[in-house]
């Protein structure tokens, strides 16, 4: 488990910058320079602070976000309710596929939830069922319909 | 959108992340022999065309005190559900929201929003503010906590391009 930073470890123009930098910058020469004068510092202040930042581990990452549908993939969440004594093999089976981004142990019913990450659309389908032949098990698929994003607010 | 091989080179560049400098834009182009406004208006018709969602800080919730987090789940009526998904999405303590279908019988839910808290207790009251905000439109509900990460990989881009 990761380690959750003392409190005072940020400061307010920290957490400005983290709602701020979340929002997405403008592709310009000078991308920070608005942020740069809602926070009151230099460009070149507002990178030390990112960098310190992700030094200190508040952020994992500066840099594009992409969307791999837009890209021609395909995306889609999936889960499983998986027998306690079946679960070790079915993880080691479902981990070994390159199509597999994500997985994670949830406390329900359906207790194995994993994202599928493919180049075609049709191949979603393909690998949840031969995960489905393999196993035994059902795959549920819940492919996204509708995404509302809006990110994750530090508290000022 | 048809990426060519330079959108991919600028993709496969950036993927760890981007130079942090004042002109990032123009480190970029120095690692990739372009110009500075050619790696702009590429990543900016990339951006428009939605392949890049947005250049950005990707904020690391457990180390800001969001230790707890859980998926929770809604089953909403369908005619209201985007009107009402939306208003979820803009919550604070949310930090993804979409609709999927229902997997029925197994499943009657439609409505996946990921909330953040310190503790369970300030998951489970977040969990709370957004039964009251959907009201009646909402017929049942869950909370699904993550146990164990089992794995985690990046996206990958296919092919050098």
């Amino acid at each position: 488990m990761r380690a959750t930073l003392p409190p005072d470890a940020l400061d307010a123009t920290d957490r400005l910058l983290i709602n701020r930098l979340q929002d997405g910058l403008p592709l310009t020469h000078a991308p920070f320079a608005p942020i740069a004068a809602e926070a009151g510092l230099t460009e070149a202040e507002v990178v030390d602070r990112i960098a310190q930042l992700r030094e200190i581990g508040a952020i994992t990452r500066f840099g594009p976000f992409l969307d791999a549908e837009a890209m021609g993939g395909a995306f889609c969440l999936c889960a499983m309710s998986v027998p306690a004594g079946q679960f070790d093999e079915v993880v080691t089976y479902v981990n070994e596929l390159p199509e597999v981004a994500h997985n994670y142990e949830r406390q329900h019913q359906l207790n194995m939830w994993f994202v599928l990450a493919c180049e075609k659309a049709e191949q979603i389908a393909e690998t949840a069922a031969r995960i489905e032949r393999e196993t035994g098990l059902k795959v549920l698929r819940f492919p996204k319909l509708k995404e509302f994003f809006i990110g994750f607010r530090v508290e000022a | 959108m048809t990426l060519d091989a330079t959108d991919r080179r600028i993709l496969k560049a950036t993927a760890s992340g981007l130079p942090l400098t004042p002109h990032p834009f123009e480190e970029v182009g120095r690692w990739l022999f372009l110009p500075e406004n050619e790696v702009i208006a590429r990543m900016q018709a990339m951006q428009d065309d939605g392949v890049i969602r947005r250049v950005a800080v990707a904020p690391n919730h457990y180390a800001l005190g969001m230790a707890a987090n859980g998926m929770s789940v809604w089953d909403l009526d369908d005619p209201v559900a985007e009107t009402l998904g939306a208003r979820v999405g803009a919550l604070a303590f949310v930090s993804h929201c979409y609709l999927r279908p229902r997997a029925l019988p197994d499943w009657p839910y439609n409505l996946f929003a990921m909330l953040h808290g310190k503790t369970r207790d300030e998951v489970e009251a977040k969990r709370a503010e957004v039964a009251a905000l959907l009201g009646d439109a909402c017929r049942s509900h869950d909370i699904l906590y993550s146990t164990r990460i089992l794995k985690k990989t990046g996206m990958r881009l296919a092919g050098e391009g």
